[in-house]
């Protein structure tokens, strides 16, 4: 009986710092960058983030070439977005993204051996439109979103011919056939295990549901989007922060989540995001699936697409901001057959009027 | 001196009692036993029960609520029972979509929802009136009765009265462990964060004062029991020196104290406040207030600050900055 009273306030105390600690154990770092008070505070794990950082280092650089020499599009045949370069600089490129993409398979990933300029291989096809979609993002989407550090290949594929992080239709768990699916509470990588929409980038990342949702007048003015379709925003809001590895307030002022005046400058970017990786997986992803074989389809027969995740991998910046883009300016900007995908991506469909349905799978937009 | 201790040390034991003579079924009650454990932190004698009409039915819905709302769960992971136990906290019964409104859905898309909430709000309404009787029975007032009807306000105006009043059954909770906690952090967000309602802010108020006078209340009999503090009913008609001890003590920490009496309504009061001002609150939301962050503002609730950015972003889908 003693020793259970000696013991037992050290016991409890060790019983409530595990239960605690369990969550996220200490330590932490945070960092304030609002009004003092109003709690602008980002999180950091230290542990976390350091891991983080060495995960998301920046690939080797393939050294430059000198300058001069014929043209690749003049020396080869059926180089239609790169022709342009030097064949010092072509190779230097190729050499780049098959390291990037597919450094244990080599060139015959995308090539029929000694027929280089043969499309015989789905995989040059699919690389092609890659390499359009690259330009695109860095040269029309560079201010908006991915400026100063650019992105290459590497910034998904990281080594990987498929990039670890793509996602597709999610027909979520088998269900008994007498309920229905209510798209939610079961938990998901995708909306970091909350009990949310376990899929909110089918309607958001390639259909174009809107995602704002709070009323914009102090009172009611008439019918607006209901608590089940905040679950959605929610459900994607999870996505960025899971993705980009930062709380709410990396983004928002969680006091009042859509005002702008108050929010810090990352909304403007994620904002931007949300269109591009749209446009990129309208544009240029979904195309693909002409080319594509069965096996790289997801379970509903869609293409992988993009999100978030695929470029931060956890980080705020992908790399943590390492520049990609200067020492590749032949991806810096559109050359060839990716200004005509630019246009057909520009002509996407506009924001749609209604909120998500809220039940159910979003099903394909094919 | 055991009664000091933070833990019940001590079991009185005594024959099994019935109870009072109340009346001429006195003699259904059953199911009299004594138990140690049960005595650790209570009266270690269980029963008589006695349940009644109305604990029967209430019991019996009840059981009907749980059955749908588990099963609907199980479903949901195709009947395979380690699913259903690994992933129960994620696991839900959800309310109808949008598109029905107040109809009544087919089963698979909500009609389970809606029978699941009728037959826990029967049970609830059951329980209650079994509390109401009891009471009388027993010759008591009827303030348990009350102080579970603002409960059951809190548990109305969510599931039932407020999606009525917003025109659809989509607007109330799921049946759920995290799913219900989604749906609440939800629901805060959309209409515009929920501690801008000044409703919200005086149940949080009546809420923490709960915990607060809860403690108060019991830390001081406790402390005072080697006076005879336990034996409150006593005290209150005839102070006696634990009283005396007791309130000098409030009086001496914070200049005020309440009576052996006053401090049970403090107790009750707090307490139901909390659900009563919690179901207004919950009530006046998207019914009659939009954005509570706005409407703070409006009413100079929601203090300014300096913006983040030396050049405050604007919302890039109004100033064109996006296309």
């Amino acid at each position: 009986m003693n020793i259970l009273h000696t013991i037992r306030l050290p016991l409890v105390a060790v019983a409530a710092t595990a239960t605690l600690a369990a969550c996220n154990p200490p330590p932490h770092d945070t960092v304030q960058r609002g009004f003092r008070g109003t709690g602008m505070e980002l999180v950091v794990d230290k542990a976390e983030r350091a891991e983080s950082v060495s995960a998301n280092a920046a690939p080797d650089v393939i050294p430059q070439v000198p300058a001069g020499g014929p043209k690749a599009g003049d020396l080869y045949e059926n180089v239609e977005v790169l022709g342009d370069l030097t064949v010092g600089e072509f190779t230097r490129v190729m050499a780049s993204i098959t390291q990037w993409v597919a450094p244990e398979e080599g060139c015959n990933y995308c090539h029929v051996p000694g027929n280089f300029a043969s499309e015989d291989v789905y995989t040059k096809k699919v690389a092609r439109s890659m390499l359009a979609m690259t330009q695109r993002l860095n040269e029309d989407w560079g201010e908006k979103h991915v400026a100063p550090a650019g992105v290459t290949c590497y910034t998904c594929h990281r080594g990987q011919a498929v990039p670890q992080y793509v996602w597709s239709h999610d027909p979520g768990p088998e269900t008994s056939a007498k309920i229905g699916n209510s798209g939610q509470n079961i938990p998901s990588p995708k909306v970091a295990y909350a009990s949310l929409p376990y899929d909110p980038l089918t309607p958001f990342l390639e259909e174009d549901y809107p995602i704002s949702l709070q009323g914009n007048t102090a009172l009611p003015t008439g019918p607006n989007v209901g608590t089940k379709q905040a679950e959605w925003t929610y459900a994607l809001m999870m996505h960025f922060s899971d993705s980009l590895n930062a709380n709410c307030t990396f983004c928002h002022n969680s006091r009042a989540f859509a005002n702008w005046e108050q929010s810090p400058y990352q909304r403007v970017k994620a904002w931007h995001a949300i269109r591009m990786v749209r446009e990129a997986n309208n544009g240029y992803i979904k195309p693909t699936g002409e080319w594509l074989p069965p096996h790289r389809l997801g379970p509903e027969g869609d293409v992988p697409k993009v999100s978030c995740m695929t470029c931060h991998q956890g980080a705020y910046k992908p790399m943590y901001g390492a520049n990609m883009i200067d020492p590749y300016p032949s991806l810096a900007r559109k050359t060839g057959v990716s200004v005509d995908m630019a246009e057909a991506a520009a002509s996407a469909k506009a924001e749609r009027d209604g909120p998500v349905p809220a039940v159910g799978n979003m099903g394909g937009g094919e | 001196m055991e009664y000091q201790n933070l833990f019940t040390r001590l079991q009185v034991e005594a024959p099994l009692h019935p109870g009072l003579d109340l009346g001429p079924d006195t003699d259904k009650r059953s199911g009299m036993t004594e138990n140690y454990w049960l005595g650790k932190f209570g009266d270690a004698q269980l029963g008589p029960i006695y349940l009644g009409g109305t604990g029967i039915l209430s019991i019996l819905f009840g059981f009907i609520a749980i059955e749908i709302i588990g099963l609907n769960m199980w479903a949901s992971v195709n009947w395979d029972p380690v699913e259903f136990i690994r992933l129960l906290p994620w696991l839900a019964l959800e309310p109808p979509p949008p598109e029905y409104g107040l109809s009544i859905p087919p089963l698979a898309e909500g009609g389970w929802w809606l029978m699941a909430g009728f037959f826990l709000t029967a049970s609830i309404l059951l329980w209650w009136v079994r509390t109401y009787n009891l009471a009388r029975r027993n010759g008591m007032g009827t303030h348990l009765a009350w102080a579970f009807m603002a409960a059951i306000w809190l548990y109305l105006v969510l599931g039932l009265i407020r999606p009525v009043l917003m025109g659809s059954w989509s607007e109330a909770v799921p049946f759920g462990i995290f799913p219900h906690l989604d749906w609440t952090a939800a629901f805060s967000i959309r209409y515009g964060n929920l501690f801008y309602n000044p409703f919200h802010m005086l149940s949080i108020a009546f809420l923490y004062g709960s915990t607060l006078l809860f403690a108060m209340h019991g830390a001081t009999i406790l402390a005072t029991s080697r006076y005879g503090g336990d034996r409150e009913i006593d005290q209150i008609t005839y102070r006696g020196t634990a009283a005396e001890r007791a309130q000098l003590f409030w009086r001496w920490t914070m200049g005020f104290n309440a009576t052996m009496e006053s401090i049970h309504r403090w107790g009750l009061w707090f307490a139901v406040l909390t659900v009563i001002t919690g179901g207004i609150g919950i009530l006046l939301t998207g019914t009659v207030v939009e954005n509570w962050y706005l409407w703070g503002v409006k009413h100079g609730i929601a203090p300014a600050y300096p913006p983040i950015e030396a050049m405050p972003p604007a919302n890039p889908m109004t100033t064109g900055a996006g296309q």
